[in-house]
């Protein structure tokens, strides 16, 4: 039996870190005092009052605080979908005529490191609404509820099921550390301490300070806001798109990985990660093949400007992140299509990035090839293993299951966005770009343009299918399952 | 809080960790099935690792090198010797517990005190609670009997009974009835609850209680609780398992009469082997015609030790319905324990609770001498072990009426060197003195260790 009221209660602690979080972005708007700061402080208030009342209200309904197994799954369902409800108020405050559902998107796109945005004019934005964007990509990027457990650890068992819930990949019983806070505190810190490097690499190179806090964090969360139209384009500068392509290409792998390199000083995790390894690889190749495909296209004049581009832009999209420096909507087909193809499975489980996950795809051919040696020898014992280890039967179940659901899940979303009126390169392409948390699709929704052409039910179905990328199907859609609330 | 790694998830390991991760320790469990740890998992808040205990490279994978505890309790006694070994020597973990069942090991002079493969602890489990039974068969009418430092003074928990001298009357007659015998109440429980072993308290009939005393006085003392049982003579065993032939071997050497049944004529064969004195049967243990012929109404003690729960119960039934005098059931499970509280079983042990108390006291952070298991579980006897001075201990050069303990917890007994004191109020604690304390809630034992604790640089 779920307990909804021990989980409702710990959710109402969950808004009040919100309320916490927005703490932050209001001290920039008064630091840099841009106006915004009275909109930021209604929405704390506001969410601070909703999560004690909400709080006290649930306590005193709660026999048992411990949570269970299934508990978790509707923890982390709930957190994801409320959350945004109260992450959105500043927008709400600041800019009265964007409705709620526009809202709400672009909140839910925030934190579920999606980056694709309803707002136009970003250039004239108050500098603190900007940061807000950016600064929910990042701590959307290693998850809220992970957040939550790493500050206060209120949740015993149902808390490591949460956690298992938010954090992405098929296999997540390998614990870094016995207990489940210390391993939210360990990633936390890898992850804050790669992002301040990245904002001084930034810096090094020449991007403001300001612009550089802002694209730390999308880059770390792979997430993709940025405070200008043009996105990336808008410096100009490859010695800053190296540095944005490293760290995506850093931050797209398990956060693991990292945290063992750090701990125990040495880089031999990152040598036996052959999720890395396959991740890193499929990166170098695609930016060749699509470098040499726009200047065999004559797209650039040079075959340097050709690999500059393809190198940014294929990173940016293969990653989830949803930078761009040019409107690549113009490229020959293929480009785009492979970089949205990429997307869908380029990143690491444990990674901030979304979509299918590299260790998936991986266990996928690795099954598929068993099958061909089955057939040419019938008696053969296949089992398929990942670094060294054999991987359990249960776990190629569930990997199938769960790209089964997710080819199922695009293709109702995309009729939904088909029935409502959209073209099939825009509504493809936008259900693709939200359920893989990238950002921008094609065509009406591409790079140059915003989602804000879409109508409110479309953009209701993005944030549906943002939100069951960011949580991997299973999380939502088992809440949904009647034996889940069956006694 | 600990960094602690267990080896082996078998039924000890199991407990262990479960108590251990409840109390806030860093637990790392390794274990070969991936489905024993799981269970685990799903559970508790640690870690497991899957593959040999003692191999090196599984052991850095469950993080030994910042580890404090090793405990060691495999099914093979020579991994657990083999992993103390290799964590002493390679990684440098301070503590090693290894389970030892092999009584060879024990034996041998070179290797009973485990330096040889640098154990600082050697545990058998199964001797604990072959002990435990020896212990109620010496005293039938006890439900439990504990020692503390060496042997000075017992704790014994006793169901009272009408013909007791002092059932109906308040405890502060004890003296009266007994003038020249230190004994103390330590704990009443009746029905569910707890009463307050305070001079006015009455005890009644069916109260659990629980008294300190000196070892020699522990007779005369439950005499006050019921009449004494007549000595057990014949012991009837159920099951060959390795705590039924421990039993069996030391109960034969006492001269009492024992059978001993055992379903698998392999092991039968073997145990009858082993075994002197004892008629070991081939039968199966809930063979009721059996047990009729060989005389199980006329058994005092029945003991159920199969290793299965579900056939220790029906057979613990069994003989209670055909007239055996007291029957003894070995439990596993704590659900099972709980359930069978108010059954026809007399005495039902936990095993999960008997057998790792020995380890558990290890873990604490006081001087922990000695650790049982009460009540199921629910209740905890410590014998700690008083350090530091008046300026450094919150317990030592002070009287024990100004000491601020916890709630929930009392000191029944005090050893000093070669004298027992009960504890009365205008005792004064010194240095090195054994303290039993009667803790009623496992829950505030961390405030007893923090009370226990030495501040300031004493080493």
């Amino acid at each position: 039996m779920v307990r909804v009221n021990a989980v409702l209660n710990v959710l109402a602690f969950v808004i009040l870190v919100l309320a916490g979080l927005m703490v932050i972005p209001w001290c920039v708007s008064l630091y840099v005092d841009d106006g915004v700061s009275e909109s930021y402080f209604q929405s704390i208030g506001l969410t601070l009052l909703f999560g004690y009342v909400f709080w006290r209200y649930t306590r005193r309904r709660v026999n048992d605080p411990e949570l269970q197994v299934r508990d978790g799954f509707l923890l982390a369902a709930l957190t994801w979908a409320v959350s945004p409800v109260f992450a959105c108020l500043p927008f709400m405050f600041y800019l009265p005529e964007l409705s709620f559902v526009d809202a709400y998107f672009e909140a839910v796109s925030g934190l579920t490191t999606t980056g694709a945005t309803v707002l136009s004019d970003l250039d004239k934005l108050p500098y603190s609404i900007n940061f807000w964007r950016c600064f929910m990509n990042w701590f959307g990027g290693m998850g809220v509820v992970v957040l939550s457990i790493a500050i206060l650890p209120l949740l015993g068992v149902g808390g490591s099921q949460a956690f298992k819930a938010e954090t992405p990949g098929p296999m997540k019983d390998d614990k870094l550390t016995p207990r489940i806070a210390q391993t939210a505190k360990g990633l936390w810190s890898v992850y804050a301490l790669i992002t301040i490097a990245c904002l001084i690499a930034y810096v090094c190179v020449g991007m403001p300070l300001d612009d550089a806090i802002l694209h730390a964090f999308s880059t770390m969360g792979l997430g993709g806001f940025s405070s200008h139209d043009s996105s990336f384009g808008y410096f100009n500068s490859p010695a800053m798109e190296a540095v944005c392509v490293f760290f995506m290409l850093l931050a797209g792998i398990n956060f693991a990985t990292h945290f063992l390199v750090i701990t125990r000083r040495t880089i031999k995790p990152y040598i036996v990660d052959r999720e890395a390894h396959a991740f890193w690889l499929l990166m170098m190749f695609s930016i060749v093949i699509v470098g040499y495909f726009l200047w065999r296209e004559r797209v650039y004049p040079d075959w340097i400007t050709a690999f500059r581009y393809a190198a940014f832009n294929v990173v940016s999209i293969a990653t989830t992140t949803g930078f761009a420096t040019t409107d690549y909507n113009l490229w020959p087909a293929f480009a785009p299509v492979w970089m949205l193809f990429l997307c869908c499975f380029a990143t690491a489980a444990g990674s901030t990035g979304g979509g299918i996950k590299m260790v998936r795809a991986q266990l996928l051919v690795k099954q598929s090839y068993g099958e061909l040696r089955r057939l040419v020898h019938p008696r053969a014992q296949i089992v398929v293993k990942l670094n060294g280890r054999p991987v359990g039967t249960s776990v190629l179940y569930s990997i199938l299951a769960f790209v089964l659901l997710y080819g199922a899940t695009i293709i109702v979303c995309t009729m939904l966005m088909l029935f409502s009126g959209a073209d099939v390169v825009t509504g493809f392409t936008a259900v693709i770009a939200c359920i893989n948390s990238t950002g921008p699709g094609l065509n009406q929704v591409g790079p140059a343009t915003t989602y804000a052409v879409l109508n409110d039910f479309q953009t209701c179905v993005c944030s549906a299918a943002m939100l069951l990328g960011r949580l991997e199907l299973f999380t939502i859609f088992v809440v949904f399952s009647p034996d889940f609330w069956r006694r | 809080m600990k960094k602690i790694i267990i080896l082996g998830a078998g039924q000890v390991g199991y407990s262990l960790a479960a108590q251990l991760a409840l109390e806030d320790n860093d637990i790392t469990v390794i274990d070969l099935n991936p489905k024993r740890l799981k269970l685990l998992a799903d559970r508790f808040d640690l870690r497991t690792v899957v593959g040999n205990a003692a191999h090196p490279s599984v052991l850095q994978e469950a993080g030994i090198e910042d580890c404090e505890l090793l405990i060691a309790v495999t099914q093979v006694d020579e991994i657990n010797m083999l992993a103390c070994r290799i964590a002493h020597k390679l990684f440098n973990v301070p503590d090693r517990v290894a389970r030892i069942r092999a009584v060879e090991y024990f034996r041998n002079e070179h290797l009973s005190d485990g330096t040889l493969f640098d154990i600082n602890h050697m545990i058998c489990p199964e001797q604990v609670v072959t002990d435990y039974l020896l212990k109620l068969i010496e005293f039938p009418e006890a439900l439990q009997v504990l020692e503390f430092a060496n042997d000075r003074v017992r704790l014994v928990a006793i169901r009272a009974r009408d013909d007791g001298l002092l059932v109906g009357r308040p405890i502060s007659e004890l003296s009266n009835h007994l003038p020249n015998t230190d004994a103390r109440i330590v704990a009443i429980f009746r029905e569910n609850g707890s009463l307050r072993p305070d001079g006015e308290a009455i005890i009644r009939t069916g109260d659990e209680v629980f008294v300190l005393s000196e070892r020699d006085d522990m007779r005369k003392v439950m005499l006050e609780l019921r009449k004494m049982d007549r000595p057990v003579k014949r012991v009837m065993i159920a099951g060959g398992s390795d705590i039924a032939q421990r039993l069996a071997m030391t109960l034969e050497k006492r001269d009492i009469n024992v059978k001993l049944i055992e379903p698998d004529r392999e092991r039968a064969k073997s145990l009858a082997g082993l075994l002197n004195k004892t008629l070991v049967l081939n039968a199966s243990e809930s063979d009721g015609d059996l047990l009729d012929e060989e005389g199980v109404s006329e058994v005092d003690m029945f003991v159920a030790a199969t290793d299965s729960d579900e056939r220790n119960i029906i057979a613990g039934l069994l003989a209670k319905r055909m007239g055996a005098s007291r029957v003894i059931a070995l439990i596993h499970k704590t659900e099972y324990v709980d359930l069978l509280e108010a059954s026809n079983i007399d005495i039902v042990i936990g095993l999960a609770e008997a057998s790792i108390g020995e380890i558990l006291a290890h873990v604490r952070r006081a001087d922990v001498d000695a650790a049982h298991s009460l009540r199921r579980g629910a209740s905890e006897v410590l014998e700690i072990i008083a350090h530091g001075d008046g300026s450094t201990s919150k317990v030592v050069g002070r009287r024990v009426d100004q000491i601020h303990w916890p709630v929930g917890a009392l000191l029944g007994a005090v050893v000093r060197d070669d004298q027992v004191f009960m504890a009365h109020h205008d005792l004064v604690i010194k240095e090195n003195d054994h303290m039993v304390i009667f803790v009623s809630d496992k829950k505030i034992i961390p405030r007893i260790e923090q009370l226990m604790q030495v501040t300031g640089l004493f080493l």
